[in-house]
């Protein structure tokens, strides 16, 4: 079979400390190598990385891809093409899809739409409720059967703490890793935006901080209680980030992710009645964002996910309050964490391995490294490459994105998952 | 250069004049604010009118309100009790495309029918640009473009010839 | 971006949406303005022709008949021809359907879109997405702003008190909730009143709520200390119902203004409500119909200063249509 050697890249890999220049050598989808040319190696695809990175292929902890059910915002042809184009080979999909991924048979729908987009790497979470609606259990081991990497809350509240705790003490008998969302249903009060300065002045429901750390900290207990194995995601404000740093030190079996534009954004940045900066949970302020990164840079916030929400235009339009949250953001997600290392939040390897690695271990997944035998799952990209967010450079049927129109620093140049092409700049 | 004293007495006498010809009976005059309430009120005074002076603002009735808008303050109009069957006498300072006195006149019918109009202006300058004209006038002019009346007053009121650059 | 907005190029008024980031001088012009039609009110002919010819249509996707008849009572005396609609919000809720009901209306030639709206951002989103020729009234907007109400209690407060500079205002009850405080507060503060406080409840006080340039008081006996005008918010009934408040009665004892409360403040201080009032709940009806009171006063500024901002904003469009430049 085909044998790839990827050269003169500047290579990152965190898993395994590396970080040269030199070569990776891939044979039959599996990495070989790095550095050392293995005997007899014949490569029938050259890729040059001159001036260019090359990294384990990142590893969305959270996304959606709208298939079954909402093909009008995205399909699984339109993101997993936005996927590649921004080097993630791998995917966690949200449950909340229409029907919920709650049966084993949606599961594995999910994996047939997976498989004819020709992008292999998709792994469903499921629905840790009935319908996600908190009042009966899912069937989680045919839902892990069928498939699914984990169990998981998308962005509905469980308002009643016992049936999360049985939830929890099922999902640990079978040893999945519960991906919860803290977000408490009564004081999130049905809110829109921050509760702060700006939800003030424009008048709109706001969402306390609390209605992430009470349902951060209730889950925080139970997780101790049931042995759950938690992963916290979407992570939005600084006292959740101090409560996750305490669990963590006194020895709970958790970890957490941010999503991206949660790094670089705030309440402040709000463009009034803006409805592409409406995201949940949602933007905060600036303290927050400083904690975030902080946590980030120091590990209490082990991974950085996209949280891609791609909408079509009815969703976003109208009044604020009613349209629907969340942002496309797949192909803004290497950028922005390049932003962090400009700014001297993060270092390279840090970002890389908050892609990569860190999610992979987090999913009990052998990949996220360039570790010979490993899926050859590899992004290069080119950390100058300047480009506009327009039309022409979009892949994404989701157009919303409030960074739209603005110029992003760093640029994917290939992608390959377990060895195959499946994307090439300029192709 | 116009001498203020003749042009006032040869308005008068115009205004005598059409009282007579057209046997205005107990005419009520309204000036047209800023310059027509002057003239109104020296004339008003010089005819030893019975009836006082009503005040007519236009503003609202301008046909040029897209292009220029709305200013503020415009004082409210303060017309007599009853215009239904009088006979008016409106007085404006200087007559020139006949604009305001089309807006003059529709505002007086908005409070009833008058049984005559009779105008009487200071000035009638050339540029008329719709069939109206006044029936007295203190003094004709044709003025050169660039060249503009200006009024002052109330007291001593004065008529100035300026050019339009020199005024801005 | 709302500020720009809500004027064209030369910096007039196009729409009125909210009063942030309008300056003193446009809410000054607006005042002085609204003095002008004010004057009309004594005159036989309550009408002049400035919007003839002027369609204008009042969407009011929430019911309110007070605001509805003075807005088509201002638009009437501007000689405009008004046809009001009041639209299920059901039918609307999505952004798709509400624009489809603006692409009807624009089809029909209107020349103003007056909004009332139970979601904040709504006449904002209208005006974003209707033909540039158009302008855009709020006539309030959810919980974000009521700015034709603001300036209507401002000129009621100028009219009296003259200068805001040395005014200290209260706004007392539901600021939470209230679109008409939100505006109050900025049109306050753009005029550059002294001192404007809040007094309620911390149920009924929105996050930093000084953030928006207020001092704070729980307490309406010491809050109304040297106060020139107080301006009294009505309390929705169903406040009690989601555990805002215990019962009306402990809120009436609280910050229900009453004839002793009022010694507090000033003495020629001056009471307003926006209306409809609660008679017992938020204020005594001797207070309400008191000799401090201007709440009918200011019913009759609603229709001069709505007439002024019809007419300031109508003459952009008007002109813009003229020239293109729009």
């Amino acid at each position: 079979m085909s044998q790839i050697h990827i050269q003169h890249g500047r290579i990152i890999d965190p898993a395994n400390n590396i970080d040269r220049v030199g070569s990776v050598y891939i044979a039959d989808g599996k990495i070989v190598s790095v550095t050392q040319e293995p005997a007899g190696f014949s490569p029938d695809t050259v890729i040059d990385a001159d001036n260019q990175v090359v990294c384990p292929g990142f590893i969305d902890l959270s996304t959606r891809l709208r298939e079954p059910g909402q093909s009008r915002k995205a399909t699984f042809k339109s993101e997993t093409a936005a996927a590649a184009s921004a080097g993630v080979t791998t995917m966690c999909l949200q449950p909340d899809t229409v029907p919920v991924i709650d049966t084993a048979a949606v599961a594995e729908l999910v994996k047939d739409l997976a498989e004819k987009s020709g992008y292999q790497q998709i792994y469903p979470i499921a629905a840790l409720t009935r319908k996600l609606e908190g009042v009966e259990l899912s069937s989680m081991l045919s839902l892990k059967q069928a498939g699914c990497i984990a169990v998981g809350n998308a962005s509905q509240p469980v308002q009643n703490l016992l049936i999360l705790r049985r939830a929890m003490e099922y999902a640990a008998s079978h040893d999945l890793l519960l991906i919860f969302r803290p977000n408490d249903y009564w004081l999130g009060n049905k809110g829109c935006a921050h509760e702060g300065a700006f939800a003030t002045r424009y008048g709109l429901p706001g969402i306390p901080e609390a209605a992430e750390t009470i349902a951060l900290s209730h889950c925080l207990e139970l997780a101790e209680l049931t042995g759950c194995r938690v992963h916290f995601g979407q992570i939005s404000c600084k006292r959740a980030v101090i409560k996750i740093h305490q669990a963590k030190k006194y020895g709970l079996n958790v970890s957490a992710d941010v999503a991206i534009h949660q790094l670089h954004l705030t309440e402040n940045d709000i463009q009034p009645f803006d409805s592409s900066y409406h995201v949940l949970p949602p933007l905060r302020t600036d303290a927050d964002k400083d904690a975030l990164r902080q946590g980030l840079a120091s590990g209490t916030l082990d991974a950085i996910c996209s949280d891609h929400q791609p909408h079509d235009m009815d969703a976003k339009l109208g009044a604020f309050p009613e349209t629907e949250a969340g942002i496309s953001s797949l192909e803004t997600l290497l950028p922005l964490m390049l932003r962090l290392v400009a700014q001297q939040k993060i270092t390279l390897p840090q970002g890389i391995a908050a892609l990569s690695t860190n999610p992979a271990r987090i999913l009990r997944l052998n990949s996220g490294a360039l570790t010979p035998g490993f899926n050859a799952d590899v992004c290069v990209f080119n950390p100058e490459f300047s480009w506009q967010i327009d039309a022409d450079s979009w892949q994404s049927q989701g157009l919303n994105t409030p960074f739209w129109g603005q110029t992003m620093t760093g640029k994917v140049t290939h992608t390959l998952q377990a060895g195959k092409l499946i994307y090439c700049q300029g192709e | 250069m116009l001498e203020i004293k003749t042009v006032l007495d040869r308005l008068e006498a115009e205004i005598r004049k059409v009282i007579l010809e057209r046997q205005l009976s107990n005419p009520v005059m309204i000036g047209i604010r800023t310059g027509g309430v002057w003239v109104a009120e020296q004339m008003h005074q010089r005819l030893q009118l019975a009836e006082p002076l009503g005040l007519l603002d236009i503003s609202f009735y301008r046909d040029d309100f897209s292009q220029v808008g709305v200013h503020p303050n415009v004082k409210p109009s303060a017309l007599p009790a009853q215009i239904e069957g009088r006979d008016v006498i409106l007085v404006d300072d200087v007559f020139y495309t006949g604009r305001t006195i089309r807006a003059a006149l529709n505002e007086i019918f908005d409070y009833g029918r008058p049984n005559q109009v009779v105008l009487a202006v200071l000035i009638e300058r050339d540029g008329r640009q719709i069939p109206l004209c006044p029936d007295c006038v203190g003094e004709r002019i044709s003025l050169s473009p660039g060249q503009r009346i200006k009024l002052t007053g109330p007291e001593p009121l004065g008529i100035h010839v300026q050019s339009i650059d020199a005024a801005a | 971006m709302s500020s720009n907005l809500q004027l064209n190029s030369e910096g007039k008024l196009k729409h009125f949406l909210t009063l942030e980031g309008l300056s003193k001088e446009l809410l000054t012009e607006i005042l002085d303005t609204a003095e002008s039609f004010a004057g009309m009110s004594d005159s036989q002919v309550k009408k002049v022709p400035l919007l003839r010819g002027k369609t204008i249509v009042n969407l009011f996707f929430e019911n309110s008949t007070r605001t509805r008849t003075t807005f088509e009572l201002a638009a009437t005396r501007l000689s405009a021809d008004v046809l009001s609609m009041n639209i299920a919000t059901s039918a609307t809720s999505k952004g798709e359907s509400l624009l489809d009901t603006i692409r009807n209306l624009e089809a029909m030639f209107v020349d103003m879109f007056v909004v009332r709206h139970a979601i904040s951002g709504a006449a904002h989103f209208i005006a974003q997405h209707t033909a540039p020729h158009i302008s855009v009234i709020n006539a309030g907007d959810g919980q974000h702003a009521h700015p034709t109400q603001a300036m209507l209690d401002m000129f009621t407060i100028r009219q009296i008190k003259q200068d805001f500079s040395t005014l200290r205002v209260a706004i007392i009850g539901d600021i939470l909730h209230s679109r008409v405080a939100r505006s109050q507060i900025q049109a306050l503060n753009t005029l550059g009143a002294a001192e404007v406080r809040v007094i309620a409840p911390k149920t009924l006080l929105p996050a930093h709520v000084e953030s928006l340039g207020v001092t704070v008081s729980h307490n309406l006996t010491e809050g109304l200390k040297d106060i020139d005008v107080i301006i009294m918010l009505r309390l929705q009934k169903e406040r009690m119902t989601s555990a805002l408040l215990p019962s009306e009665s402990e809120y009436f004892k609280c910050f229900g203004l009453t004839e002793n409360k009022l010694k507090i403040a000033k003495p020629d201080a001056i009471v307003m409500h926006p209306g409809p009032i609660n008679r017992g709940v938020e204020i005594d009806s001797k207070v309400a119909d008191g000799p401090q009171s201007v709440i009918l006063k200011q019913v009759s500024n609603g229709i001069a200063v709505r007439m002024a901002i019809m007419a300031m904003a109508m003459q952009t469009s008007a002109r813009s249509a003229i020239t293109g430049s729009n």
